[in-house]
């Protein structure tokens, strides 16, 4: 890894109010005026919550979805330190920062949906939390790394505060809160797939699986990669500054090696439990099935070959697919596959959405505030930095 | 820097361990729970119900329970329809072309009561993260407390039989069951619903009694005259009546359904006609609790895992490494 020698990482600069901050916090202060009617009025007052579907996209966006998104930080540090591709290292900073915030964000939403939002500590506290419950693990895990995310990423802040004698500290400690950060993940990620096996038949069974833990898992790490494709190709659009295509390319072969073995668990796994013939039924659940694994394959065409992998176009196309693919199969299996009895639907209202789009808008934010002012993205001396949004 | 097979190679062996992990699920297998001897229920003969909802009403006088309007709010009493975090008791019914003869499925008619079926291994509980479902281990009653509750609703959406509902129309809202009427237990009664039924339709009894009691009806000949007993099954605190049995569906639901629940049901018309849709007898809390101590069983896999990715992490980086970047002096130089 000494190998490498990397651009240090620099603020981008430039001005905090553009159209691109403006318009998230428009975003932000709506989402916060439905969610004081929420808390004044209960959940009713604004979602279309009900009782056959208790679960809506408050859960599934932006926890399932939000921390599945949020995981490019723990795929990258993990091909960074684990399995020692140093090449990656400028990416690391970067991604870790959309982690935290996806991370941050998923728990502080969890509280908004919560009927009883003042007990939410009783789920980490001894003789309240239930260690057989699913969600008791996914809470824990999700807590904790927070915080080892927050540690993981505080050199940023002790660095631009000059406080060199914290920054050397978290830095002795840094292979193990890596080490953390890569298993806490884990474990959350699939516990996000096992949650479902509880429901039993009420899951339809293109979905409902003992190795959900496995696809869910290994969705995430590749939806990480994807999410890292997105953001290098955004921020140098939106900063004006070159593309990395130098570690885009390989690393959307990385991408592409995960997505097989993605499609290898997720196929065989119907196959031996004789539910693929599901796939074939005239059922809504089919076709959105159908559309899940269409989004998932497509990546291969549009990467398939290196030089369209050396093309920024297609790098960005194929991180938005599979982003897309990863979201349909988290609304697929808890929404679309969810058949809780006769009589029961669920669509989000427009308040309801309001917050998620609020929710994003706090990352997309966050991650521009961070990113111009504290030493997150690699220095570019070929390009002017900060001129536009 | 390590080589492409190098890399292949942990990838692999990370894969296969997670892999292996979730696909060997007999580790720690844990069985079904086990029914308490003690445990009491509710035996429910639909073709004793002649649906003059008694039940309904006393189970909301007996939990203190507000009008529930889920017909429209200018009706003249309030009509239940479902259960709901306000009525957590109320009886079906199924019509068929006519609707004339009671117990038939063809232009027949039969009622279906709905409440929650105290399952023996429940799935709310096992879903539960704080402990708010639990289930007694000596009477088996699953109850709900709602000072530990924390709202996530993971029981409203695990629940097979759709009984723990939550309140979305207050900003301080529970999750509203049946618990069997436990609160009136200590001044010697029982579920009320059981209490008041005039024709033994619905009776309460330790549940080796209830089961025995049902295999006795499912045993009689269509017509035959037989005493149903009212009340209390295992005290015999109301009188019995003499009747005819019907032509009883031979299959005692919740005997076997989901490892058992505590809550019986004998009908005339299929079970799936009347609401209960088929299911294995495994508990799906066994199956995900299985998954879980597979996995996390005294946190071995866990361990093992940040152990190695320690390992792995302490040996790919630098000394001076921060995670964040290596090269403080900011030399400006690219790996390719």
């Amino acid at each position: 890894m000494s190998k490498h020698l990397h651009a240090a990482p620099t603020p981008v600069g430039g001005r905090l109010l553009n159209p691109a901050t403006f318009a998230c916090g428009v975003l932000i202060l709506t989402a916060f005026a439905v969610l004081a009617l929420r808390f004044w009025g209960g959940l009713g007052a604004v979602t279309n919550l009900n009782d056959g579907y208790p679960w809506g996209i408050w859960v599934v966006a932006d926890v399932v979805i939000g921390s599945a998104f949020a995981c490019g930080g723990f795929s990258v540090a993990m091909l960074v330190y684990i399995f020692n591709r140093g090449e990656y290292h400028p990416m690391v900073r970067p991604a870790l920062l959309a982690s935290l915030f996806g991370y941050t964000l998923a728990g502080a939403g969890v509280i908004f949906d919560l009927g009883r939002y003042w007990n939410f500590w009783h789920i980490l506290w001894p003789g309240y939390a239930s260690p057989n419950s699913v969600m008791f693990e996914v809470a824990a895990c999700i807590s904790l790394y927070i915080l080892v995310m927050w540690l993981e990423f505080s050199p940023t802040f002790f660095e631009k505060f000059g406080w060199t004698n914290a920054q050397r500290k978290v830095g002795r400690a840094m292979f193990f809160l890596v080490g953390l950060g890569t298993v806490l993940p884990m474990m959350h990620q699939s516990s996000l797939g096992s949650m479902l096996v509880v429901f039993g038949t009420q899951i339809h069974p293109l979905w409902q699986s003992m190795a959900l833990p496995a696809i869910f898992l290994i969705s995430a790490i590749t939806i990480g990669y994807a999410v890292v494709l997105f953001e290098s190709c955004l921020a140098a659009a939106a900063y004006r500054r070159q593309i990395e295509l130098h570690l885009l390319t390989p690393l959307a072969k990385v991408m592409l090696g995960m997505l097989s073995v993605y499609l290898a668990v997720r196929f065989g796994d119907l196959i031996v439990r004789g539910a693929l013939g599901y796939a074939f039924e005239a059922t809504t659940q089919a076709f959105m099935f159908w559309l899940e694994t269409i989004a998932f394959a497509l990546p291969f065409w549009l990467l398939g070959s290196p030089a369209k992998r050396a093309n920024p176009a297609n790098l960005f196309t194929g991180g938005v697919v599979l982003m897309l693919a990863g979201i349909l199969l988290r609304v697929n299996s808890y929404l679309v596959g969810y058949q809780t009895g006769d009589g029961w639907s669920y669509f989000p209202s427009v308040p309801e959405m309001l917050v998620t789009f609020g929710m994003f808008a706090i990352e997309v934010l966050g991650y521009i505030v961070i990113t111009r002012r504290f030493p997150v993205l690699p220095r570019e001396d070929h390009a002017p930095a900060g001129q536009a949004a | 820097m390590s080589t492409r097979r190098d890399f292949l190679k942990r990838a692999l062996a990370g894969g296969a361990a997670v892999a292996g992990a979730a696909a060997t699920p007999c580790a720690q297998a844990r069985d079904n729970a086990q029914l308490s001897p003690d445990a009491v229920g509710l035996l429910y003969d639909a073709t004793l119900c002649i649906g003059c909802k008694a039940c309904v009403t006393a189970c909301k006088t007996a939990n203190d329970l507000p009008i529930d309007y889920n017909t429209s709010a200018d009706a003249v009493w309030d009509m239940p329809l479902d259960t709901t975090a306000r009525t957590y008791n109320v009886i079906k019914v199924y019509k068929n072309g006519t609707a004339t003869i009671k117990d038939a499925e063809q232009d027949g008619y039969s009622f279906m009561k709905t409440s929650c079926l105290h399952c023996v291994d429940p799935s709310c509980v096992s879903a539960c993260p704080v402990n708010a479902m639990t289930k007694d281990p000596v009477t088996g009653i699953v109850s709900y407390d709602k000072d530990a509750c924390i709202g996530c609703r993971y029981c409203v959406a695990a629940c097979p039989f759709g009984i723990p509902k939550f309140d979305y129309q207050s900003a301080t809202g529970a999750i509203g069951k049946c618990q069997l009427c436990r609160h009136r237990m200590k001044d010697g009664h029982y579920a009320a619903c059981a209490e008041v039924c005039p024709t033994g339709a619905t009776l309460f009894g330790k549940v080796s009694d209830l089961k025995d009691e049902a295999k006795r009806r499912l045993a009689l000949q269509p017509g035959e005259v037989t005493q149903f007993p009212r009340g209390n099954l295992s005290t015999g605190d109301q009188p019995s009546w003499e009747g005819a049995a019907a032509k009883y569906v031979p299959h005692l639901f919740g005997d076997k359904e989901l490892g058992g629940t505590q809550m019986m049901k004998l009908s005339a018309v299929a079970f799936d006609k009347v609401g209960h849709k088929p299911l294995p007898d495994q508990s799906f809390a066994s199956k995900s609790e299985t998954l879980q101590h597979t996995l996390y069983g005294g946190l071995a896999l866990p361990i093992a895992a940040l152990g190695a990715m320690t390992f792995f992490a302490k040996r790919n980086m630098p000394k001076d490494d921060d995670a964040t970047h290596t090269d403080k002096g900011g030399k400006q130089e690219d790996s390719k």
